[in-house]
């Protein structure tokens, strides 16, 4: 009985969390999705969002979603510009090039983050208050971070189905010789998809930060659990993303009840071989 | 193509041939340093006024970047506040009159275990480091502790708290912390007086600190008469505490005691007020006791924490007199003020505990009269000294040689005073607190 208050205490607060964790591994997905490419800077790039909300919140005083909007520009821009530097030279070469490409992206981060802000954690002090839901307490920053992700999917859902760009990411990601011939500038529609993986990874971090504390190698974590998220959902899948954080972020929320907390890392990872193991195009289907 | 990859080849051995030349002095330089002291003999014999000066090397990693930053970093402040002071003073003079100084060889370990062993062994066999002491964090030193025994080296381990690595056999190690078995008995004891019928979760990260400090506590808490109604670890990366605390209310826990280090003790400490755990009394270990806590505001009041020193309950020459014991070093005031001057903080017991390794070191290279290892290692088992710090005094049984016995700690809690500023307070033992505890810790 009391694991069963205490698994409805956890759930919310889970699928909460897990909208979040959806919206990090959206943009892992994205770029898989599009271009092929395993993204190995999406960590890094989720520790730089969650530095962004310090900065708006401690040092310019804003509050923290106000900075959102211009976090996504910057996250759009250093993801063209990543591209333009690392990725766009090896995007037709063998998978292991692209890897070691964005690789070096995440130690050029990790290193200049470690000089110029240390790995010392820090901490935004931001609160959007709580209330009471039956036995749990829900925490406004991660309610209104799910209502956002929300509507982060619901602006890429239309992007990509109701827009002239959108549509020529889809048919790049579909052909991309085909989307070529038809006259599709790949080169420009990939670096945008790129830059919009990264949008997304900054978004995400910078509402992490509201809630939980981070340095510069925090995005590491939220990086494997994106590719948890992105085989549970489908390698690029974007929408299929989002429930397979909402799964994880149950899976966190519920194991606990049952077990210590240091199972859910390997609950969650053996998870992740038994899908590429039974369903490895995911639980909502890879990319077609 | 073929002519490019000659001249190509061609460049790549000449400029090898050209940075081995210029690394040559570099991979010599060693030697010149070991025969140093025959040219610091030659002007002895002319002029015997002259003392010989040996510098002794102390070896150790800090955790410049990684999970353990936080208190490495005001640990290696400590010591090099020591070493400074220490060569400022002209050094140590023997009785043959070598006056001996001091230098220190340091890398970043990057709080890794791997790269622990690495740099300690590099230390040794390549820095010929003549002392060393502990990365900061039991696991860091559990590493480095290896090495040193392995190759006979003394290492002075500070902020290392777990007991096994004395229980081994080791016999070059020596523990300035009071052991991770005895860490929260203070505490236990202040809460037998405040609270008799608490109950009690123990909720800690899952290391080898946090694990040899639960060890001791349990039976402990449970030979008082607690009730521990739920006992849980957790990964150190560990960032949403959402699901322990929500288990931590369940279990209708009234006290909470664990905790890990900085990084996971700042972030349940912010997660257990956001989330009104409505819980009587907080101790955690580690990140409480640091100053830069206190950023975490209202979120802090009544969280308490075993502290190895604190400067507002530092120890005295006059209790020394009282114990009997012999008195050593500088004053807690004194050690403060050089460490503000320095720094413009106040000292923390991290901090402490770095100047307190090299104060132990050149103690006992007094009391050898010597650096031999041999000479120095058995005047740090025969030392039973009082310090700022408190007692120091190793365990020399085979059974956990270099454990230490003569330390004991306090319980201090983050109140507010009457400014309403943060201030963290000695409130236990009784007869050395400042405050009374807050209990139970005002709801948020």
């Amino acid at each position: 009985m009391q694991q069963i208050g205490l698994l409805l205490a956890s759930l919310p607060d889970g699928i909460l969390l897990g909208f979040v964790y959806g919206l990090a591994a959206m943009g892992l997905t994205l770029i898989w999705g599009v271009m092929n490419v395993i993204n190995l800077s999406h960590g890094p790039i989720i520790a730089l969002g969650m530095f962004s909300t310090f900065f708006v919140f401690s040092r310019l005083g804003l509050n923290p979603y106000v900075g959102l909007i211009p976090v996504a520009i910057v996250g759009l821009l250093l993801g063209v510009l990543i591209y333009a530097v690392a990725v766009h030279r090896v995007i037709n070469a063998p998978h292991l090039s692209s890897l070691l490409a964005t690789f070096s992206v995440n130690m050029i981060i990790i290193g200049l983050g470690t000089a110029a802000l240390t790995t010392s954690p820090y901490n935004v002090d931001f609160s959007a208050g709580s209330f009471k839901l039956g036995s749990t307490t829900l925490l406004g920053t991660r309610l209104i971070a799910a209502l956002i992700t929300m509507l982060f999917t619901g602006a890429l859902y239309l992007f990509l189905y109701r827009t002239r760009p959108g549509k020529y990411i889809r048919a790049v990601a579909n052909n991309r010789a085909a989307a070529e011939l038809m006259g599709i500038p790949s080169t420009r529609i990939l670096a945008l998809s790129f830059g919009l993986g990264t949008m997304l990874a900054m978004v995400s971090g910078a509402l992490i930060a509201t809630f939980f504390p981070f340095s510069i190698l925090a995005g590491s974590g939220y990086e494997m659990k994106s590719f948890v998220i992105g085989v549970l959902g489908g390698l690029g899948n974007p929408i299929g993303a989002l429930f397979g954080g909402m799964i994880l972020g149950v899976l966190e929320g519920i194991i606990p009840a049952f077990l210590e907390t240091s199972w859910v890392p390997v609950i969650e990872f053996a998870l992740f071989v038994v899908i590429l193991l039974v369903r490895p195009t995911g639980l909502f289907g890879a990319k077609k | 193509m073929n002519r490019k990859l000659f001249v190509l080849l061609s460049a790549l051995v000449l400029a090898s041939l050209v940075l081995s030349a210029c690394g040559s002095p570099a991979t010599e330089a060693p030697m010149v340093e070991t025969e140093a002291p025959v040219m610091t003999e030659a002007p002895v014999a002319t002029e015997p006024s002259m003392p010989a000066e040996e510098t002794v090397v102390i070896g150790f990693t800090s955790s410049l970047t990684g999970s353990q930053e936080v208190s490495s970093k005001r640990q290696v402040a400590g010591f090099n506040l020591w070493m400074q002071q220490v060569n400022d003073a002209g050094g140590i003079k023997l009785s043959d009159g070598t006056v001996v100084k001091f230098a220190s060889q340091t890398y970043d370990d990057e709080s890794n275990k791997e790269r622990v062993q690495e740099l300690y062994t590099r230390l040794i066999t390549e820095d010929n480091a003549d002392f060393l002491i502990s990365p900061y964090s039991s696991g860091l030193t559990a590493a480095a502790s290896i090495v040193a025994e392995q190759n006979g080296k003394i290492m002075i381990t500070a902020g290392a708290a777990e007991d096994d690595a004395y229980k081994t056999g080791n016999t070059s190690l020596f523990q300035l912390y009071t052991p991770g078995s005895l860490y929260l008995i203070s505490t236990v004891d202040m809460l037998k007086t405040l609270d008799p019928e608490a109950k009690v979760a123990i909720v800690h990260e899952n290391d080898k600190f946090s694990t040899a400090v639960v060890e001791g506590l349990k039976p402990y808490l449970e030979s008082q008469g607690f009730e521990v109604v739920l006992e849980e670890g957790y990964a150190s990366d560990t960032t949403d505490f959402g699901p322990v605390i929500n288990k931590l209310v369940e279990s209708g826990a009234t006290v909470l005691l664990g905790g890990g280090h900085y990084p996971d003790g700042s972030t349940f400490t912010r997660q257990l007020f956001e989330r009104k755990a409505g819980l009587k009394f907080i101790s955690l270990l580690v990140a409480p006791a640091d100053s830069k806590f206190s950023e975490l505001g209202d979120a802090a009041v009544g969280v308490a924490t075993s502290s190895q020193w604190e400067l507002s309950a530092t120890h005295t020459q006059e209790e020394a007199a009282v114990l009997g014991k012999e008195w050593y070093g500088p004053s807690g005031a004194d050690f403060a003020a050089a460490y503000e001057a320095a720094t413009g903080e106040k000292p923390s017991y991290h901090v402490a505990g770095g100047y307190m390794a090299g104060l132990v070191l050149q103690k006992a290279i007094e009391a050898a009269d010597s650096i031999d290892p041999e000479k120095v290692r058995a005047a740090l088992e025969a030392m039973d000294i009082f310090t700022f710090w408190g007692g120091v005094k190793f365990d020399t049984t085979p059974e956990a040689h270099g454990l230490q016995v003569g330390h004991a700690m306090v319980v201090a809690q983050w109140q507010k005073n009457e400014a309403g500023e943060l201030v963290r307070q000695v409130v236990w033992p009784a007869d050395v607190a400042i405050v009374p505890p807050l209990y139970p810790i005002p709801a948020p």
